[in-house]
């Protein structure tokens, strides 16, 4: 198991010993009786399978469907308990899925591998009771990569305790959060540490341990964020693809806040719909989730970058107009804390779709964003004067079929990155996933040059359960 | 409601002076039941309908779907619903999927209205994204199934304009045949053709026409089930798409009502955590 894991560990323990003991079971079963016992005076027929002659099957997969008939060649005998009146909502998915990367180049740091399969599993285990208004949901992921040591590694996703009362919703232990309505980059989203060694584009995440109190009231909704441990960004080891030219040794990270990674941070959001526009304005202060690197040594003669972890203010504003067929989408963030300065970004554009196209059932959408930084060529980041543009294809067929395709291109030095996703659902429970990435016209100026021979096709065969 | 025959022991020349009497008298009143035209006894039996299932508070209800293709391969979807009653406005409801598997967990909130487009969001569990989405797209299918989103939304009265076509005989009922035509400009049809029983005001068969006024679907309802001594719900529904050869069966279960649902259960924070 990861050494990061200690950290979210230690925290869920406090966390487990902290949610009160969930109802006895006998008085569920009260409650519940007491519950049928009311329906059932007050309605005629307020449970309609004990008066159908030839019962459907039940929806959920926790419930029996061994004992009714068959619906149109549908296979019984699922596996679960008979909860038909139960409060108690248990159970268990989740998903397999087998890996395979195709590098057709080798690597520019001497990766003379071409081929990278990997494995990975992802359980989910959900509880609810007080009719859902008390939830525990444990989330526990592995993956293990034939050729990269960091990528096979181990995370709670989320392991956490949320509840409900008329006014607030309190939520506890580790969580994912997102935060943001763009879809090129997501500037705005914070709590959350990005795993990078999963996906370079940094939308999977690490679990984030957190106390996290919510309200819903007419002037918005609020969400205040105690983040009392923070966690390290995973990085790509020696072996592996998409890495630095030194590669990063984040186990020699260091931190400008002498608690390490315990420096507590807080974050605040706040969300109001007017109308068709959507507008959120959020806050974080506390470490950094982008450390800066700083060049060392590893056993005192490689060359590595130690990733160096800052304490942040963020400020961040997102907008969405949903307009019939047009979303319009900005998001725009202020930090200060890296550096000297202070510095903005933001990404804007929007998202265009043509329902049913050529007569089909197929939508089509066109996406255009505009990404900037203020640091221009000083930026760490490679979209600091970029255009994205894409396309989203969805087939609305029985299989789920759908593909995005986006370009973005430095408007600087006309450097381009591609992408392409797409993914078919196969039967009831497999689902293909086809990935592409290219790298075209890539200066040495740019960040992304480090890349250039990481030109990619990523098979993904996953089994849901 | 329409006068066709007059009253036996009435003289021919009496009867048409009270009618232009009774007439004079009823243009001055906002709608007459002798004068009634197509269109207004169309909007009326729709109101009657609509009527008829106000105050049923909420419900809640399993669904399975099976889609059929012309070679009759069959694909199943499981999912749950939750629906509010609101006070001058449409309903809200709350879509929450278990099958297939790949998007369980997956649910949809709507905030139906009469009159402007309804508003939607969508959770995501795997990036946990709530998307704000455009309610533009009626007329896609409704998870690859023969169910355009605008075939199970809720049915507001403004949603559509009504012409009564007449009366005539379904099974051991006597229909209404109404014909109405979609208001929203996007929708995926000229018109529909409904039947709907005179006693209950139950729907029971509709003919979807295409927007080049072709037969597309014919949707059955069958198993009707009174809640409440009041609601009637059809528990079985067939959707066949002529065209295509493809069918979609759509059972509910599990149909509860008045459960004691809240406002607080159909907003983005519940979707969030809806699974």
């Amino acid at each position: 198991m990861h050494a990061s894991l200690r950290g979210p560990l230690l925290f869920c323990l406090i966390v487990i010993a902290t949610i009160s003991p969930q109802p006895a079971f006998s008085s569920d079963l009260k409650l519940s009786f007491d519950r049928t016992l009311k329906t059932a005076s007050t309605t005629d027929q307020a449970v309609f399978d004990d008066s159908l002659p030839t019962p459907p099957p039940s929806l959920m997969m926790s419930e029996s469907l061994g004992h009714f008939p068959t619906l149109n060649g549908l296979s019984t005998g699922e596996p679960g308990m008979d909860e038909e009146e139960s409060d108690i909502r248990s159970e268990w998915s989740g998903h397999v899925s087998g890996e395979l990367r195709w590098f057709p180049e080798d690597g520019l740091q001497g990766q003379d591998e071409n081929l990278y399969p990997a494995f990975s599993l992802q359980a989910e285990y959900l509880r609810e009771w007080n009719d859902g208004y008390d939830q525990f949901t444990f989330t526990p992921f592995m993956r293990v990569d034939y050729h990269d040591s960091r990528r096979t590694h181990a995370d709670i996703r989320e392991l956490s305790w949320v509840h409900v009362e008329e006014n607030y919703e309190l939520r506890m232990g580790v969580r994912k959060v997102f935060w943001g309505v763009t879809e090129s980059q997501h500037l705005v989203d914070i709590i959350n540490q990005s795993d990078l060694v999963e996906s370079t584009d940094g939308e999977e995440k690490l679990g984030q341990p957190m106390f996290n109190i919510a309200f819903d009231k007419e002037w918005g909704m609020l969400d205040l964020f105690v983040l009392p441990f923070n966690r390290l960004r995973t990085y790509p080891g020696k072996d592996a693809r998409f890495r630095t030219t030194y590669w990063v040794d984040d186990k020699q990270a260091i931190f400008e806040s002498e608690l390490e990674e315990w420096q507590p941070g807080v974050a605040v959001r706040w969300m109001q719909s007017f109308g068709d526009w959507d507008v959120g304005l959020s806050h974080f202060s506390g470490m950094s989730r982008d450390p800066r690197f700083i060049v060392g040594t590893r056993h005192g003669s490689e060359t590595v970058l130690i990733p160096y972890y800052e304490r942040i203010d963020q400020t961040g504003l997102d907008i969405q107009a949903t307009l019939e067929s047009w979303l319009l989408k900005l998001e725009a963030i202020s930090r200060s804390g890296q550096g000297s300065r202070r510095y903005a970004a933001a990404t804007a554009g929007f998202e265009y779709t043509l329902v049913g196209i050529f007569e089909s059932d197929a939508d089509l959408g066109f996406i255009a964003e505009y990404l900037y930084d203020d640091r221009r060529e000083g930026a760490p980041t490679p979209f600091q004067n970029d255009l994205m543009l894409g396309m989203r294809l969805a087939m609305n067929d029985e299989q789920s079929t759908e593909a995005l395709f986006g370009v973005i291109t430095d408007l600087d030095h006309n450097a381009t990155l591609m992408n392409l996703e797409g993914s078919r659902r196969l039967g009831d429970s497999w689902k293909l996933s086809l990935e592409g990435r290219a790298l075209i016209d890539i200066s040495d100026k740019d960040p992304l040059t480090i890349w250039r021979r990481d030109q990619m096709v990523q098979l993904e065969l996953t089994r849901y359960f | 409601m329409r006068q066709t025959t007059p009253s036996p022991i009435t003289s021919r020349w009496l009867f048409q002076g009270i009618v232009y009497a009774t007439a004079t008298l009823m243009s001055l009143a906002p709608s007459s039941l002798l004068a009634e035209t197509p269109a207004e006894k169309g909007l009326a039996i729709a109101t009657e309908a609509d009527r008829r299932d106000m105050g049923y508070g909420d419900m809640t209800a399993n669904m399975t779907m099976t889609l059929k293709n012309r070679h009759g391969e069959t694909s199943v979807r499981y999912m749950r619903i939750k629906m509010l009653e609101m006070e001058n406005d449409g309903d809200k409801s709350m879509s929450i999927f278990d099958r297939p598997r790949d998007v369980k967990g997956t649910a949809m909130l709507t905030f139906s209205h009469a009159t402007k487009p309804d508003d939607q969001w969508m959770y995501l569990p795997a990036l946990k994204r709530v998307k704000r989405i455009s309610s533009r797209n009626k007329s896609g299918p409704f998870m690859g199934s023969e169910f355009a989103f605008e075939d199970l939304g809720s049915q507001e009265i403004g949603k559509y304009t009504y012409t009564w076509i007449n009366n005539e005989a379904c099974g051991d009922l006597e229909c209404f045949v109404i014909e109405r035509k979609p208001t929203y400009k996007y929708s995926g049809y000229t018109r529909q053709m409904v039947w709907m029983d005179t006693a209950e005001y139950r729907p029971l068969k509709i003919d979807y026409y295409d927007r080049k006024n072709s037969l597309l679907k014919t949707q059955t309802f069958t198993e009707y089930h009174q809640f409440i001594g009041k609601y009637w719900r059809a528990h079985t529904m067939d959707i066949v798409n002529h065209q295509t050869g493809k069918s979609t069966n759509l059972v509910w279960s599990k149909v509860k009502f008045q459960t004691g649902l809240k406002e607080r259960d159909f907003t983005r924070n519940s979707l969030k955590r809806a699974r």
